[in-house]
């Protein structure tokens, strides 16, 4: 199966060529021309179609960025919900279109910040979130009803909304009027991310009682955001993002249909979130592949009739493991690439990394910096006048078609296997991550693979640009807020919401009414997610390498 | 002291961080590299990789760490070591560490740190160099 990743035989070197092999970062053999005939059986009438149409290799709309361009959304949080607060306040000022939510590590874990494990993470990576206070602090003077909001959560993804929903409620927004993103996809937690608390069958239900949810209550919210961002990060390779990400999805689909759901009404709201990697045509390809492979799957394999619920909609993010923390500056470049990759993909919205990202939080100045880069390709470079400019492209299409085969063989494997679930708890992912990682280190130590100021090109400007840290009071500050409130709520009718929860997870009743009941009792994460462990169990990973 | 021991080691991850990439990549790379090698898989508190450490007879304990917690989380090993007499476990770290954090953690007792762009073969040889194996007996003496 790895066959992107295997050794290739000695070749010997082509006349007047520099390398033996040319291959792209995943290393998928790139031929010295294409042409006519490339790839072999294309057809433009069932591979392209039209932009806006099945099965929507050029894009999900007719006219892609003539109508409008995507959403700039830059993912953003640190420390204390105040100081989260007025960088939002400060991104809206200055052009983004949609803000995007990064929590600490306690709370995507689903732990309180007085939590042991907590100690020295409150507020670090993202902004720490204990109670609906706290959200009530994160989004105040902002109108929920009028910015969409996506939020990186998966593990308490149904908390942390139902914390949203009444901060909503308590600024009188309607739940029709909401709009945004929930990453809430928890299989690639088990495979990459690795911020687990239940275990995935029970976890499951978490997720198809919040898709009936929102199908009834919140309608225009996208429920879940099938995420190939953390699979690359963790070290596949681009046929690995995509076909695990896929198959995700087709697990979620399968389970919103086994627990009776609508199809026609749930899918299309599902969404996917993608890797934009230094390999520039690998990265196009693979998000073209990626739209014609999920419209066939779809359309062919689960029979959905609704076109809205063939299209994959998609955000992207820079990839930040192909950042530098030697000569930073030079990250400018790699994303600039990276995000010009993302739009001939036709995104639907990008999150473009600051320069910054190896060494601490992006500070303000690099922030806008990245910002301003998706701006420079959007309203400078041109590439927004036309659909797909690459569309017929030998190269471009030959490598489409090739990710497309490659990453229907590994979903193939996962159906044999029984779905993604078991492929999870078989380790199989994980596995073939794992291998495919390995592999590039020892490209990089050997140099096959280059990463400049890394293992070529390291002389040079080294300067360190300023960094944004995050001090202990921080922590001291969230921990007092915490007390604060748990000591003036009302403990009893906290604790008789929970009982009313876990009475739910027992039997049949949807868990999202009970959770936005305990939230709005002010009830911590950490108890919420406690009381639904003490019904669902803990998660435990048995580690490969 | 037995020099024809395998020099033990364990890759742990402590904290909440769950970016086990690099940890398990150097896991393989130390295991292929001739050493003895425990993962101890992630989420450990302190308390937890400490008392593997010492159960396992490792001689070093690498840790990896890209939370930004670092500054908390070593000290809190180096520590617990220390009070359970098993200072001569060396610690060695990697993850996105600062540069100036490198010197306080070294002197803190943290004997490398490596950051991204270290090779494999570089790691490796820096154990074979730095990690010899722990007299045993004279530290179970030591404890008892």
């Amino acid at each position: 199966m790895s066959k992107t990743v295997e050794k290739h035989k000695p070749e010997t070197r082509r006349k007047g060529e520099r390398d033996v092999r040319f291959t792209t970062i995943s290393d998928m053999p790139v031929e010295p021309l294409y042409g006519p005939g490339d790839p072999p059986d294309f057809t433009p009438d069932r591979d392209l179609g039209q932009p806006g149409q099945y099965p929507f290799t050029r894009g999900i709309h007719e006219n892609m960025y003539r109508g409008r361009v995507w959403t700039m959304r830059q993912f953003a949080g640190f420390g204390t919900a105040t100081d989260t607060n007025n960088r939002y306040k400060y991104l809206l000022e200055h052009g983004t279109t949609g803000l995007s939510v990064a929590f600490d590590l306690p709370t995507l874990m689903g732990v309180d910040s007085n939590h042991p494990l907590a100690l020295g993470e409150v507020g670090k990576e993202g902004v720490a979130i204990d109670t609906l206070a706290d959200m009530e602090t994160l989004f105040a003077d902002i109108p929920l009803d009028q910015v969409s909001t996506s939020m990186t959560i998966n593990a308490p993804a149904s908390v942390i909304f139902a914390m949203y929903l009444a901060v909503a409620e308590k600024q009188g927004a309607s739940r029709n009027s909401l709009r945004g993103t929930l990453q809430n996809d928890i299989f690639k937690e088990y495979i990459a991310q690795k911020e687990w608390i239940y275990p995935p069958r029970p976890h499951l239900r978490l997720i198809t009682d919040l898709l009936g949810f929102c199908c009834d209550q919140v309608p225009q919210w996208n429920t879940i955001s099938i995420s190939g961002y953390h699979i690359r990060e963790a070290g596949s390779t681009a046929v690995q993002e995509l076909a695990f990400t896929l198959a995700d999805g087709i697990g979620y689909v399968q389970a919103g249909i086994d627990a009776g759901l609508d199809m026609e009404v749930f899918a299309p709201r599902l969404s996917f979130f993608f890797n934009a990697h230094n390999d520039f045509f690998e990265e196009i390809a693979k998000l073209r592949a990626a739209r014609r492979i999920w419209a066939r799957i779809m359309r062919e394999r689960f029979a959905a009739k609704d076109p809205r619920a063939w299209k994959l909609r998609m955000h992207v993010q820079t990839a930040g493991c192909s950042l530098t923390a030697q000569q930073p500056v030079n990250n400018v470049a790699r994303v600039t690439m990276q995000a010009l990759a993302a739009v001939l993909g036709g995104t639907q919205s990008l999150h473009t990394n600051s320069m910054d990202e190896t060494l601490c939080l992006p500070t303000e100045h690099a922030v806008r910096v990245a910002l301003r880069t998706q701006q420079i390709i959007a309203e400078e470079s041109g590439v927004t006048n036309t659909v797909d400019p690459l569309g017929g492209s030998y190269f471009v299409e030959s490598l489409t078609s090739r990710i497309e085969g490659e990453a229907m063989a590994y979903i193939r494997q996962i159906d044999e296997m029984g779905g993604i679930i078991n492929a999870i708890e078989a380790n199989y992912p994980q596995k073939e991550i794992a291998e495919a990682s390995f592999h590039y280190q020892q490209q990089l130590d050997s140099h096959e693979k280059v990463m400049i100021g890394v293992n070529s090109h390291t002389a040079g400007d080294d300067s360190r640009p300023e960094v944004l840290t995050i001090g202990p009071e921080v922590e001291e500050e969230q921990l007092r807020r915490l007390n604060e409130i748990r000591h003036k709520r009302d403990q009893v009718a906290l604790d008789r919401t929970l009982v009313n929860l876990q009475t739910a997870a027992r039997g049949e009743d949807n868990t999202m009414p009970h959770i936005l009941e305990a939230v709005r009792a002010y009830g911590t994460v950490g108890e919420i997610s406690d009381a639904l462990k003490e019904v669902f169990g803990s998660y435990q990973e048995t580690s490969v390498f | 002291m037995n020099s024809e021991r395998k020099v033990r080691l364990l890759v742990g991850k402590v904290g909440l961080d769950g970016h086990d990439r690099g940890a398990k990549v150097i896991a393989r790379a130390l295991r292929d590299g001739g050493f003895e090698v425990i993962y101890t898989g992630l989420h450990q508190t302190p308390e937890m990789v400490v008392q593997t450490a010492i159960q396992e007879d490792v001689d070093a304990l690498c840790l990896s760490i890209l939370s930004g917690a670092h500054m908390t989380l070593f000290p809190k090993v180096l520590e617990l070591l220390r009070d359970q007499h098993a200072g001569d476990i060396k610690v060695l770290g990697g993850g996105i560490i600062p540069d100036d954090d490198i010197p306080r953690l070294k002197e803190a007792g943290v004997l490398e740190i490596f950051t991204p762009g270290a090779t494999l073969p570089s790691i490796v040889q820096f154990v074979r160099d730095h990690v010899p194996p722990r007299n045993l007996e004279e530290t179970h003496v030591q404890r008892d």
